[in-house]
This record gives C-alpha cells, sequence and structure tokens, in this order.
C-alpha cells in the first residue's frame, strides 16, 4: 500500500509509526489496513476528504480509539495508548480544531492545568506566572498571563493551546486544522512556531483543507481516502492538480461518462425561462464572499467545491438559516423580504440540511409525524391536525419514494440512514416547493437508497423543480447537474455550463490559485467540519470511488 | 449508526426499562393504592378520597403546564411564586366578583410567563435561570402588593371554587381533570403540540423546517404561568386566605416531581400527559399513607427523594438512546 516515492537511505527512523490499522465504528470501516509513518522534524500533512479517516487515524494515534487490528509504534516500540492522557504523557500532544481549554481560568493557568508548579503543597503562582510569559514570548504572544483565556483573541489562544502541547515535553504534535478560526496573521506566526518545532527536531502532524497552507508549511504529504491509504511522498513533488484527484478519487485521465449514478445522461430542458430562485451577492462573514447562484425550473444546478469552500453556508444563506450580511435572494422574480427558513418555505424555497442527524430528523417522533412537520399549518384546520389529510399525504409519500418502515407510527430514529433521508425528503416534497436545495443528498446512506435518490432528483427536475445540489461525490455532482458553480474559500471561481459540466474542468477549477493571492488570504472558519465525524461520514459500502465506473 | 443497534435484540434489562419506563407509574399508582386500602380500609372513604382530590388538583394543573414546559427542554421554576401572585392580587378583584377577579388573575399569569418565555425564546437564556430570576422577582411583586400579611378571603365564590363539590367530587377536581383532557388533546392532536414537541426534541431541525420555534416556547411558558395562576385561586379558595408569603411554596418542586415520575424525560421531546395525573397522583398518595400512618415528615421527605431518583433514572435511560 505504501508507495514511498523517495527511498532515501538517510531517511530517520520514524518517531511514530501506524501500520495496517484498521479500525471500524458499527461495521462501518473508517480505517482500512493504513499504514502512516511519521519522520522526527518533519511536518507531514494529513489530508483527504470528509469520511477519509483523517480524525479517526489521530484518534487511534492519539488514543482516542484503539484500532481493531494493526500496531501503532512510538520511538520504535508498538504501544497501546489506553486515552489520551497516556498518549501525552509518551509525547504525543494534540491541538484540536477548537480550543480545548478553560476560557475563565488565567492565561498561566492553563498553560500549566495539571502539573502546577507547587510550594508548600500550594500552588506557586508567582513561578506560575513568570514562567508562562516566557513560554508564551517564546511564541510571540506577549500577554498579561494572568488574565482570563477568553478575554484573548481565538489566535493567542490556539498559541495557548500550542504552548501547553509543546511543553509536555512532546516529541510529536497533531494539529487538526488549527487555522480554521485564525486570522492571515495568526496563520504566519503559527507557521513559524512550527518551524521552530521542526527545528527541535519535532515531529507534526498538520490536518487542514487549505491546500496553500499545505503546501507552504508542510515537508510531506499522506493522502487517504474512504479509509484507505492512497499515497505518501514529498508535498513540493505533488501537483496541487495531482493532489485533489487523488484526494477525490479520480484520475486526470479522461472520465468516462454514465458511470455508477443512476442520473439519466439526458440534460434537463431548461431553455430561456427565467429563473425560479436568484440569489446575489451573498456574503457571510468569513465564511461566503459575494456569491450568486441562478436555478431555473428543471434545472440541476451543482455547487462545487471542496471541504470548507462555503457550498454548505452558501444553501444556508439561501434559505435564511444562516444571517447574511449583503446579497438579496428573488423567487420567482420577487425578492424576499424576512430571511428565515419560514419565510423560504413560505416562498416556496426548502432545504434539505446536510447533517441528518443534528439538523434534520426530530428523532423521538415517528415517521408520519416528520413527513408532515413542516406541512402542518397546511394540513390543520382551526389548529386541529386532519388525520386523514395527513394521512393521505404521509401515504403518498412514503409510496412515492418507497420509504421503508413498519409503520407510519414507527420511530423515525429506528431506520436506516437512507430511510431517514427519504423521510427529509418527503417532508419537504409535501410542501410542493419551487426550488429544493440538496446538501449532500446521498451521504451516508446505502447503495440501493442511493440510486434512488439520484433517480428522485431527476424525476424531479423533469417536473419543473429548480435544485441546487451539493455533493461531494464527484461523479454525482457532475453526472446529476445541469451546470455547475465551483466554489472555493467562500467565493465563486468557476462556472460550468454545457460541455464544460466534467470533472477535468471541475478539477481544473478547483486546483486553480487562489484569487486571493498569497498564501494565507483567507481563513473562513470552516463548519463542514469534520471533527470525529469521519466514521458516520463515511459512506457505509457506498465509498465514491469509481474504479469500477473506468474499467 | 443508532438504527444499527437497535435492530439487534434488546437486552433483557433494556426492555424491563422500557416497559418500567411506559406503564412503571401506573403500576406503581395501583399497588399504592391496594396497599393504602390494605393498610387501612378507611382510606377509601369518601371522605379521605376527597381530601386527596383537594390536595392535588391544583399540583397537578401546575404539573400539566409544567409537562409542557419540560416537553420542550426547558422548565418553569417560577409557577410557585405565580401562584403566591395570584393569591395577592385575589383580595383586590374579589369585591367585584370571581368573574372578574379570576380573569385579572390568569391574566397576570399569562403576562408572567410571557416574560419567562421571551427570555427563553428571544435571548436564549437558560430556562433555569430565566425562570429563577422570574421566580424570585414575581415572589417579591406578590408580596408588595399584598403587604406581607395573610388576608381572610370570604368571598362566596372563591370558597366554593376551592371547596365545593358536584356529585362529590370537588369543583378542583373536576377542572384539573378537564386541564388534563384539553392538556392531553393539545399535545396529540394539534399542530401546536406536534410543534412543542419537535422543538424539545431537535429545536435546530425543528427552526430549519419553518417551525415557530420562537412563538412555541413562548405560549408553553404563558400556559404553565396561567395554570400556576389559576392554581393559586384555588388554593386561596379552598384555605380561606390569601398568604402569598407562604402559598405556592415549593410547588415548582413538586409539579417536576409529578411530570418526572410520570415518565417525562427531561431531556424534552415527549410530554406524557396522563403519565403527570398518574405521578401527580401517586405522590400525593405515598405522601397522605405516610402521614396517615404517623411517619414522621422528615422521613417521609427521605421517601420522595428516593422515588424522584428512581423515576430520573429510569427515564434518563432513555434519552440516552
Amino acid at each position: 500500500m505504501a508507495q514511498e516515492d523517495e527511498q532515501a537511505p538517510a531517511a530517520p527512523a520514524p518517531v511514530l509509526e501506524v501500520a495496517g490499522v484498521t479500525k471500524s465504528f458499527a461495521g462501518v470501516h473508517a480505517l482500512r489496513d493504513v499504514d502512516f509513518a511519521l519522520r522526527p522534524g518533519e511536518v507531514h500533512a494529513l489530508v483527504g476528504e470528509n469520511g477519509a479517516g483523517k480524525s479517526t487515524l489521530i484518534k487511534v494515534m492519539t488514543g482516542v480509539h484503539r484500532p481493531d487490528s494493526g500496531a501503532v509504534r512510538f520511538e520504535g516500540t508498538a504501544r497501546e495508548f489506553r486515552n489520551p492522557l497516556e498518549a501525552q504523557a509518551a509525547g504525543i500532544s494534540t491541538i484540536y480544531q477548537e480550543v480545548n481549554l478553560v476560557p475563565l481560568m488565567s492565561v498561566a493557568r492553563n498553560l500549566f492545568l495539571g502539573r502546577e508548579p507547587r510550594r508548600f503543597g500550594l500552588i506557586d503562582q508567582r513561578r506560575m506566572n513568570r514562567e508562562a510569559s516566557a513560554a508564551l514570548g517564546r511564541y510571540g504572544v506577549h500577554v498579561d498571563v494572568t488574565r482570563p483565556l477568553r478575554t484573548l483573541g481565538l489566535g493567542a489562544q490556539q498559541m495557548v493551546a500550542l504552548a501547553r502541547a509543546v511543553q509536555v515535553d512532546a516529541r510529536v504534535v497533531v494539529m487538526d486544522e488549527p487555522t480554521s478560526s485564525l486570522e492571515p496573521r495568526e496563520v504566519e506566526t503559527l507557521f513559524s512556531v512550527i518551524r521552530g518545532l521542526r527545528e527541535r527536531g519535532i515531529a507534526v502532524v498538520y490536518v487542514s483543507h487549505r491546500l496553500d497552507e499545505l503546501y507552504a508549511i508542510c515537508d510531506r504529504v499522506t493522502v487517504l481516502r474512504d479509509g484507505q491509504h492512497v499515497h505518501t511522498g514529498r508535498m513540493a513533488d505533488l501537483q496541487r492538480l495531482q493532489l485533489i484527484s487523488m484526494m477525490l478519487g479520480r484520475e486526470m485521465a479522461a472520465v468516462r461518462s454514465g458511470g455508477t449514478t443512476a442520473f439519466d445522461s439526458a440534460r434537463h430542458e431548461r431553455a430561456g425561462t427565467e429563473p425560479v430562485l436568484r440569489a446575489k451577492g451573498l456574503s457571510v462573514r468569513h465564511r461566503v464572499h459575494d456569491v450568486s447562484v441562478d436555478v431555473r425550473p428543471g434545472e440541476v444546478v451543482g455547487l462545487g467545491g471542496l471541504l470548507g469552500a462555503g457550498r454548505s453556508e452558501t444553501a444556508k444563506a439561501v434559505v435564511g438559516a444562516l444571517a447574511t450580511d449583503a446579497g438579496t435572494v428573488e423567487v420567482d422574480g420577487t425578492p424576499m423580504k424576512r430571511r428565515s427558513p419560514a419565510a423560504a418555505i413560505r416562498a416556496g424555497v426548502v432545504m434539505l440540511p446536510e447533517d441528518r442527524k443534528a439538523e434534520g430528523i426530530i428523532p423521538n417522533l415517528s415517521v408520519r409525524e416528520n413527513i408532515s412537520l413542516a406541512a402542518l399549518p397546511r394540513l390543520s384546520r382551526a389548529g386541529i391536525v386532519s388525520r386523514a389529510k395527513q394521512d393521505e399525504v404521509v401515504r403518498f409519500f412514503m409510496d412515492r419514494l418507497r420509504i421503508k418502515a413498519s409503520s407510519p407510527d414507527q420511530k423515525v430514529s429506528d431506520l436506516s440512514g437512507g430511510n431517514q433521508q427519504k423521510v427529509l425528503l418527503a417532508r419537504w416534497l409535501c410542501l410542493s416547493p419551487k426550488a429544493l436545495l440538496l446538501d449532500e443528498p446521498t451521504r451516508g446512506i446505502d447503495v440501493g437508497a442511493k440510486a434512488e435518490v439520484q433517480a428522485l432528483i431527476d424525476e424531479l427536475a423533469a417536473d419543473g423543480l429548480g435544485v441546487l445540489l451539493i455533493s461531494s461525490d464527484l461523479e454525482e455532482l457532475i453526472e446529476g447537474s445541469d451546470r455547475v458553480v465551483v466554489l472555493k474559500d467562500g467565493r465563486v471561481v468557476g462556472h460550468l455550463t454545457g460541455d464544460e459540466v466534467g470533472e477535468e474542468q471541475l478539477l481544473s477549477a478547483l486546483a486553480a490559485a487562489d484569487p486571493q493571492a498569497d498564501t494565507s488570504a483567507d481563513t473562513d472558519a470552516d463548519t463542514d467540519a469534520d471533527t470525529g465525524v469521519d466514521a458516520g461520514a463515511a459512506a457505509p459500502g457506498t465509498p465514491p470511488t469509481t474504479k469500477e465506473s473506468r474499467r | 449508526m443508532s438504527a444499527e443497534t437497535l435492530q439487534t435484540p434488546v437486552f433483557d434489562r433494556d426492555r424491563a426499562l422500557r416497559l418500567l419506563q411506559e406503564y412503571g407509574v401506573y403500576a406503581a399508582l395501583i399497588v399504592l393504592a391496594i396497599v393504602a386500602v390494605g393498610l387501612d380500609g378507611h382510606f377509601l372513604s369518601a371522605d379521605n378520597l376527597r381530601v386527596q382530590l383537594f390536595q392535588v388538583s391544583p399540583t397537578l394543573l401546575v404539573a400539566l403546564g409544567m409537562a409542557l414546559v419540560i416537553g420542550t427542554e426547558g422548565i418553569d421554576l417560577s409557577v410557585g411564586a405565580v401562584i403566591a401572585l395570584s393569591a395577592s392580587i385575589l383580595p383586590l378583584y374579589l369585591g367585584y366578583g370571581l368573574p372578574v377577579a379570576l380573569p385579572v388573575a390568569l391574566l397576570l399569569g399569562a403576562a408572567s410567563g410571557a416574560a419567562g418565555g421571551a427570555m427563553v425564546a428571544l435571548t436564549r437564556v437558560q430556562p433555569i435561570v430565566a425562570t429563577l430570576s422570574l421566580m424570585i422577582g414575581v415572589r417579591g411583586l406578590a408580596e408588595i402588593v399584598n403587604g406581607n400579611s395573610a388576608k381572610p378571603v370570604n368571598q362566596a365564590g372563591a370558597l366554593d371554587l376551592g371547596t365545593g363539590a358536584l356529585a362529590g367530587v370537588p369543583y378542583m377536581a373536576w377542572i384539573a381533570a378537564a386541564a388534563a383532557v384539553l392538556t392531553a388533546l393539545l399535545v396529540r392532536r394539534t399542530t401546536f403540540g406536534r410543534q412543542l414537541v419537535a422543538v424539545g426534541d431537535n429545536r435546530t431541525a425543528a427552526g430549519l423546517s419553518g417551525l415557530p420555534v420562537r412563538r412555541v416556547l413562548i405560549t408553553v411558558y404563558v400556559i404553565s404561568g396561567v395554570l400556576a395562576a389559576l392554581a393559586g385561586v384555588m388554593i386561596v379558595g379552598h384555605g380561606a386566605e390569601a398568604d402569598p408569603a407562604n402559598q405556592g411554596i415549593n410547588m415548582e418542586l413538586n409539579a417536576i416531581t409529578a411530570v418526572v415520575v410520570g415518565g417525562t424525560p427531561l431531556s424534552g421531546g415527549r410530554v406524557r400527559v396522563l403519565g403527570t395525573v398518574a405521578g401527580a397522583l401517586f405522590m400525593q398518595l405515598i405522601t397522605a399513607v405516610l402521614t396517615q400512618h404517623n411517619v414522621p415528615n422528615s422521613y417521609t421527605q427521605i421517601v420522595e427523594a428516593v422515588i424522584i431518583c428512581f423515576a430520573v433514572y429510569a427515564s434518563q435511560e432513555r434519552g440516552t438512546r
């Protein structure tokens, strides 16, 4: 599996090594026979899309998860860390996306939490503060260390976390999306600190989806996809395009169309019609910048982009689930005055959210109640739900979407992921919307349900619905969409129309250097966060790789 | 992932626990009633039953409102204070008759509930904090209005409401029963009931589905406030005095206990109206039995504490699923 491209004899022995590790959650493989080796004094990028297994791999290395099989070797000896504390004591420190400290305690207390210097059994405040100041000074952070941590900027807090991590005599520092909440200037400071670590022989695992940062700071890179190791090599030897195609599992060679998705290859008729949905100049602070999207009736418009490109945020901004700083949304030419999901629904625009569990289903309610939830006012008279009307609608959509449940009374959380997704689709379709925004409609559902959902999208568009499709499954996006709007760092960086809608074109649009020039231009907060949800996000049985389709 | 775990056969312990959660409170109520009668045949006498109903009715009313609030993943600590407010305002208006005084009291209850609901829904203050501050403030207000001394009440309407009976059953009990039926219908049959449960179960999803989350939250607290005010009128009528400094003390805790013992999870997303009725009756009965057999009050409290712990434990297991 390991395709070490540089067999330099001088390569030092790895400080941390993961060999043949497999880990699954509830029968879903999060990691399959993964190898990973980290050398002292290197900054090693760990990249992959959602569900690739990055988070799981980190958690295996840091003692959060124990592998089902395979070994973790630290400084040459096989180790089995039972918890993160053991790994930390051994010299593996982790800095998580969200700063993981106590906001109300002083900076110094945070820095020394759990190993405060003592005097007569009590905390030696003065010594602690002095040492904290000195330690932070080395990272370019000059603050009053007696201030509560939360009064610091996020960047400074991140530095405190870093200082704390390194102070524990770390040999390995794992950074999971360390820049997601940092300003460009703070990113620079972080980078210089990382360079300092490198000089001291400390190995850094750097997880980020920001390609510019990877190329700026990392020496080597390991690519994961669908829980499997894809590539390890020198960062500089890997071109952006190659990296992206590895992450997405696509080759640059001409890709045959008509692969494994259930989409009809024919494009939908849409000539000349006015857009049903027109979003103009949408901006959401730090996340979306001046994004405009049109959707015409009967058309499927894809939103392309990598993790953190602002796709979900754009969809949420359109339906008013995310407050916008600027921009307008028109439905059938009428601008929406009030911006809220309820107002969007009234106007006929609905969104299937990305996170089915957190934002979609009402777990304790039945299938019937979940389907009818949004349509309740239409199914009621004087506030009393009409059972007859409700049952009629529920029966119709359970049939049409082939929802498999023992009865409409079954609790929705007892259904499979695919059926839950269909229930949510039914919730929206029974409102007879004009425009449907689908955020990862097939993520985490089984092959059969996936094909059914894809066929449904086609059908709905054929019926004249305008569809905005977000999908990290490249094939689904390309084959399902009539047009694709490509986003990167919250900005539109490309439009693919007609024959341009192809993987090659999309990949090149994604790989194009940042229009905003300098390396760390944009530090958009990332809400496509993949903290620890790799297991759930890894589509059971439906890896978006399409080796079969290429034949 | 939870789908997989649920498809595998459930442990016996799990099954037993689920049965306990669903029917435990009813079974316990029946067993307790049998024991009570066994210990003392007089327990079934009409007089004694009437006494029990007089005592439980205000608690049940308040508990019904509390069950709705808890269904939204909230809690309303202000109900005891609203009872006091109700008690303080009654002497001022009873002179015009109950048909005037009652609506005034209910209106004040609604206003207090609206204030609490607004804090929860609009500023997203945690319900426990919002209603705690309300509890303190409203009781203070009640004492100001009343002037800090108990006032005798002898207006016929109020006394009748508090002590009268129809077909041998106190008016108060009829009212509480009607409120229970209405609440059950509200939860099961109306748009509002469905929305309430959805908001409690998954507020984010409810909002994204276009539900009027804020309106639902405010309304729930208003209902709780009105029911508490009504309970206050009953308590005043029953005791023939208005004593805001003492009436309604600990009522919020008794109501929460009834709801929890009745099997409504504190984590929201589910409202068990019949369970709440059973819970209120059970707590009333256990206290009555213990007191009637001369168990010291302190021991009674300890028994109650054990029951609460057990009920919370049982209902929590469901929440973690």
